[in-house]
C-alpha cells in the first residue's frame, strides 16, 4: 500500500469511511497484516480461494476488466468463479496505468498479465511440491488447485497462500501454447454485470465522502472566454448552498447536495469576457476550411506521381466530402471526486488517463507526484472523453479552494457544451481510371485542425489526423495524399476511432464512386486492387489477405448480390484496416431509402479478424456497440456552433440512436492464431461508408457529407 | 424545505427537502440510492427511470412534492436478490457494456412487463424507445426483454 494511501486511510479512519468508498479501497485497506499470496501488485489471492485481480486499464464498457482478468486466470489456472475484479488506482504497486484508449489494452497487456499469472501458478506449483515432498513436474494446476495425480492428492490454491507467499516469482515463467487455453478464446459475461444490474456498480457519481460538498460550474459559453464578474446573491439565498467561487473553468456553486447546486447556478448572475471566439461559427469554420483546401498542405503520402497520372486517365472524377465535429456525450456526465488536504491528494474519477492529468493537479495543489492518488473509477461511458483532464482539475481546484472533499458534477449541457470535440474536416479528391478502368491515380486533400497542436502534445501536428486517409490500402500507381492544418478555437480531442471516425468514409465513399464510374461491382472492385502481398503502411504492415478474408466474408455473410432486396433498398460495403490495433473489419449495410423520405438501416453483417479473438462474446457486443455509435454519427450526430458556443444542450437537440433505429447486427469473427486485436473502436470505422454506399445502391443518390441527414438526400 | 414521507422499495423513509427538489436527488442524495441515475437532468434519456404507483417516471423531473403517498421502486427493490427474470436475463444475454443507463433500462422493461407479459417487438420499441444506451447495446436490451418473457431461447453473443 502506498504511504498516500496508508495515511489517507490513517487520518481519515478507514472504518468510517468503508460504506461511502468504493469497494476497491474495502480490498486495499484491507491488506496489511496480509495473510494472502500477493505476488503482483494487481494480484491477491486469499486463504479462502478467492483470486483477486486489479485491472490496470480503465473500464468504460469495452470489457477490459473481464479481460484482462481473463488473461491472468488463464496462465494461473484459476477457478473463473472465484475471480472478483477491482480497479487499481495510480499508487505505485500498481504501476503504470498508462492510457485506456486506442483500442490497445488487449495488444499492450496481455503477455505482461499472462506472465503475472504464470508466474503466481509456477510459485502455487512449487509450494504444493514443497507440501508433498514431491517432484515440481509431476504437480498439475487446475481450476484452483494443485493436483499430484501419482498420489491422488491436491490441494487448493487457499491453503497454498502461506508457502507461495515465501517463494520468489520466477523471472521467465513458461506461457501457455494457446491451444491448451481454457479461458481465454471462449465467451466470458462481464464480470461486473451482476452488480451493474442490481444498482451496485459503483461509479464517481455514486461516491459520498463525509464531509463533502457537491459543486456546479458555470462556464463561459464562448471557449475561451472569461469571467468578468458575478453576482451571487441570489444563489446565496438557495437553501444549501453553501459558497461561491471563482475556479479556474468559471464560477463555482459549493452546496450540500447536487440539487441545491444546480438550484443555486440557475440563480446565478456572471458576466463574461467572452473573447474573439465569439465571432466564430458553423460557417466561418467552413469557410476557413474552404480557404485553406485551396492551398497545398503537408503531402503525407506519396506513390508514384498522381498529378502526372491524373491528366492522362480515360477518366475523371472529382468530389468534396465534409464531417462535422463530434461530442462523446457518455451516459454518465464528467465527474470527479477530490479531497486536497495539505501534503496529498486523493482523487476519484472515472478516467482513461490519469497519468496525463497529474501535471495538471500537481500544478493545481504544489503538491508532488507521491503525494498525489488518483483511484480509477468504472467510466459510464468513455470514448476517449474521459482522457481529457479537465473534469479531475475542476474538483481538484473546488476542493483545494473549499478545503474540503468535493464532487464536481457536470451536467448535461455542460457536457455536451464543453467537451474536446471530434474534429471536423473537408476533404477534396480527385481521382482517374485508365481506359480498362483501372484505378491509375488518386489524389486526396483535406483539412481539418490538428489534436496534436491543440493539445500540445510533442508530436508531429499530423500524427493523429491520417489512419484511413495516408494508408488506403489499395494497389494504385499514383496515389498523393495531403493534410492541411486549420486549427480553430473549437476544442477537439480523441473520440473513438479518431481520424478513423472520419477519414474510411470520405475514401471508401470515393473508392465506391470509383467502382460505379468504372462500371464495376464495389465489393470485386475492392478485390480487384488490393495489393498482392503485404506492404508497410505508414508505421504499420498492411496485410492484403486480411482485408481480403474479411470483405468476402462479410459479403458472402450478407448475401451481397445473391440477396433480393425489397424496391428501393441497397446493400452498401465498406473495409478498414485498423492497423493501430492489429484489426482488421469489413461491414455490409442493408439500407432502406427514399430520395422524399428518410433513411433505414435494416441490416448490418460485420466481419472482423482482431487475431485471436480472446474473449469472442466481447469482440461481437463492441463490434455492435461500434456499428451504433457510428450509426448515431452517421445518421444524426453533429456539432454546429453559433456565436462562438455550440447550440445543442440536450439530447432534445442531439438525437443519440435509439432502440428502434436499431439495425439487426451480425458479427462474424475470422478464426486466427495471430496475435489479439482490439476491438473498441474497429467496429466504427466501416459503418458510415457502408451505410452511404448503401443509401447510393438504393437511390442512385450519392451523400458526401456526415451526418445523412434527409434533406442532404433529397438534395443530393 | 418540507418533510416529506416517501414509501421505497416497501420502507417508510423521512426525508427534509425543498418542494421542488426532484425524486432522482432525494434517493441518491439524500437516501444513498445510487442505482438511479443521474443522465440528463431533463427527461430525455430514462437513466433515472424508477416505478411510481406501478409506473414508470423520470425521476430526474418528477418533483418530490408531486409524489405523495405512492409507492416508490427503484432498482435496488425490483427484487430481494437482484434475481428479477430481467436482471437473470440482462446478466445471460451479457447485455451491460459500461452499465450507466443500465437500472433506467432495466425499471423500463419491468413496467413494460408488467403490462405486457409477452411483449412484441413493437412493444418493446414503444415502451424502451427512449432510454439512451450510448453504448450502442440495444439488441442486447431487446433479446434480454424477450428471454425475460420466455419468448426466446436463443443467446444473443
Amino acid at each position: 500500500m502506498s504511504t498516500t494511501r496508508r495515511d489517507f486511510l490513517k487520518t481519515t479512519g478507514a472504518l468510517s469511511l468503508a460504506f461511502a468508498l468504493p469497494v476497491q479501497l474495502k480490498g486495499a485497506a484491507a491488506q496489511a497484516p496480509d495473510p494472502a499470496f500477493q505476488p503482483s501488485g494487481m494480484l491477491r489471492i486469499d486463504p479462502d480461494g478467492t483470486v483477486t485481480i486489479w485491472a490496470t486499464r480503465t473500464e468504460m464498457g469495452q470489457g477490459v476488466r473481464t479481460s484482462m482478468a481473463m488473461a491472468i486466470a488463464e496462465e494461473l489456472e484459476a477457478d473463473w468463479s472465484r475471480v472478483k475484479i477491482l480497479q487499481a488506482s495510480t499508487a505505485p504497486r500498481f504501476g503504470d496505468l498508462g492510457v485506456t484508449g486506442g483500442s490497445q489494452t488487449t495488444r499492450s497487456t496481455t503477455m505482461a498479465l499472462r506472465k503475472v499469472g504464470a508466474q503466481a501458478r509456477e510459485m502455487l506449483l512449487q509450494a504444493a511440491a514443497d507440501t508433498w515432498g514431491v517432484p515440481k513436474s509431476e504437480c498439475l494446476a487446475r481450476d484452483g488447485r494443485i493436483q499430484h495425480s501419482p498420489t491422488k492428492r491436491s490441494l487448493a490454491y487457499g491453503d497454498l497462500v502461506a508457502r507461495a507467499g515465501k517463494l520468489t516469482p520466477p523471472p521467465e515463467p513458461q506461457l501457455k501454447a494457446p491451444k491448451d487455453f481454457r479461458i481465454l478464446g471462449k465467451d466470458a459475461r462481464r464480470l461486473d454485470g451482476p452488480d451493474i444490474v442490481a444498482g451496485r456498480a459503483q461509479f464517481t457519481t455514486d461516491l459520498y465522502l463525509p464531509g463533502m460538498l457537491v459543486a456546479s460550474i458555470e462556464r463561459c459559453p464562448v471557449f475561451g472566454g472569461k469571467v468578468k464578474s458575478f453576482d451571487a446573491s441570489a444563489t446565496l439565498k438557495v437553501p444549501g448552498v453553501k459558497q461561491v467561487l471563482e475556479v479556474p473553468s468559471g464560477v463555482a456553486v459549493f452546496a450540500e447536495d447536487t440539487w441545491a447546486a444546480f438550484a443555486g447556478r440557475e440563480a446565478l448572475k456572471v458576466q463574461w469576457d467572452e473573447g474573439p471566439a465569439a465571432k466564430m461559427d458553423s460557417a466561418s469554420i467552413r469557410k476557413q476550411y474552404e480557404e485553406r483546401l485551396k492551398t497545398p498542405g503537408k503531402v503525407v503520402r506519396q506513390v508514384g506521381d498522381a498529378a502526372q497520372a491524373l491528366p492522362k486517365a480515360a477518366k475523371r472524377i472529382k468530389a468534396t466530402y465534409d464531417a462535422p465535429f463530434l461530442a462523446h456525450a457518455t451516459m454518465e456526465p464528467m465527474v470527479a471526486v477530490a479531497d486536497v488536504k495539505p501534503g496529498r491528494c486523493m482523487i476519484w474519477a472515472p478516467t482513461q488517463a490519469p497519468g496525463m492529468a497529474l501535471p495538471a493537479v500537481e500544478q493545481i495543489t504544489g503538491l508532488k507526484a507521491d503525494q498525489i492518488e488518483i483511484q480509477v473509477m468504472l467510466a459510464g461511458g468513455g470514448f476517449g472523453r474521459r482522457a481529457m483532464a479537465d473534469f479531475i482539475a475542476d474538483a481538484v481546484a473546488c476542493s483545494k479552494a473549499v478545503g474540503a472533499p468535493v464532487k464536481v458534477q457536470w451536467t448535461r449541457p455542460d457536457d455536451f457544451q464543453h467537451d474536446g470535440y471530434r474534429p471536423a474536416t473537408l476533404h477534396e479528391l480527385e481521382a482517374g481510371l485508365d481506359a480498362q478502368s483501372r484505378p491509375v491515380a488518386w489524389r486526396h486533400r483535406f483539412v481539418g485542425p490538428s489534436i496534436a497542436a491543440s493539445n500540445h502534445f510533442p508530436w508531429p501536428p499530423e500524427a493523429v489526423e491520417l489512419a484511413g486517409a495516408a494508408d488506403l490500402p489499395y494497389d494504385i500507381p499514383n496515389l498523393h495524399v495531403e493534410w492541411g492544418q486549420s486549427d480553430t478555437p473549437v476544442p477537439i480531442w480523441f473520440w473513438r476511432a479518431v481520424p478513423a471516425s472520419f477519414n474510411p468514409f470520405v475514401t471508401e465513399c470515393f473508392l465506391d464512386e470509383l467502382a460505379h464510374a468504372a462500371g464495376k461491382d464495389p465489393l470485386a472492385f475492392r478485390l480487384a486492387h488490393l495489393p498482392k502481398a503485404p506492404l508497410k503502411l505508414g508505421q504499420h504492415e498492411f496485410d492484403p489477405a486480411r482485408y481480403r478474408a474479411v470483405l468476402e466474408l462479410a459479403a458472402a455473410k450478407a448475401g451481397w448480390r445473391t440477396r433480393k432486396l425489397p424496391k428501393g433498398w441497397g446493400h452498401g460495403i465498406a473495409a478498414h484496416a485498423y492497423l493501430d490495433c492489429g484489426t482488421y473489419v469489413a461491414q455490409v449495410a442493408e439500407v432502406e431509402a427514399k430520395a422524399g423520405g428518410g433513411i433505414r438501416v435494416h441490416r448490418v453483417v460485420c466481419a472482423v479478424d482482431c487475431g485471436q479473438a480472446l474473449n469472442p462474446g466481447n469482440v461481437k457486443a463492441q463490434m455492435e456497440g461500434g456499428i451504433a455509435f457510428g450509426l448515431s454519427a452517421a445518421l444524426y450526430d453533429e456539432i454546429t456552433l453559433k456565436e462562438g458556443r455550440v447550440t445543442a444542450e440536450s439530447f432534445s437537440d442531439h438525437p443519440i440512436l435509439l432502440l428502434p433505429s436499431m439495425p439487426k447486427v451480425e458479427v462474424h469473427i475470422v478464426p486466427s492464431e495471430l496475435p489479439p486485436g482490439g476491438v473498441g473502436e474497429p467496429g466504427l470505422p466501416p459503418l458510415a461508408p457502408a451505410v452511404a454506399n448503401a443509401v447510393f445502391a438504393a437511390t442512385g443518390r450519392r451523400l458526401r457529407s456526415l451526418p445523412l441527414l434527409p434533406p442532404k438526400l433529397r438534395k443530393a | 424545505m418540507a418533510e416529506y414521507t416517501l414509501s421505497i422499495n416497501g420502507q417508510s423513509h423521512t426525508v427534509e427537502a425543498s418542494p421542488d427538489m426532484p425524486l432522482l436527488w432525494v434517493l441518491r442524495d439524500r437516501l444513498k440510492l445510487t442505482g438511479t441515475k443521474f443522465g440528463c437532468g431533463q427527461g430525455l434519456c430514462g437513466a433515472c427511470t424508477v416505478h411510481l404507483g406501478g409506473e414508470p417516471v423520470r425521476s430526474c423531473v418528477t418533483p418530490v412534492s408531486d409524489v405523495g403517498a405512492k409507492r416508490i421502486t427503484t432498482i435496488e427493490g425490483l427484487d430481494l436478490h437482484g434475481a428479477h427474470p430481467l436482471q437473470r436475463a440482462w446478466i445471460e444475454v451479457d447485455v451491460a457494456q459500461c452499465g450507466y443507463c443500465q437500472t433506467g433500462q432495466i425499471m423500463t422493461a419491468a413496467a413494460l412487463l408488467a403490462k405486457h407479459p409477452k411483449p412484441t417487438d413493437r412493444d418493446i420499441d414503444q415502451a424502451m424507445g427512449e432510454n439512451v444506451c450510448r453504448c450502442g447495446t440495444y439488441l442486447r436490451i431487446r433479446e434480454a426483454i424477450h428471454r425475460a418473457a420466455g419468448q426466446r431461447k436463443e443467446v444473443a453473443p
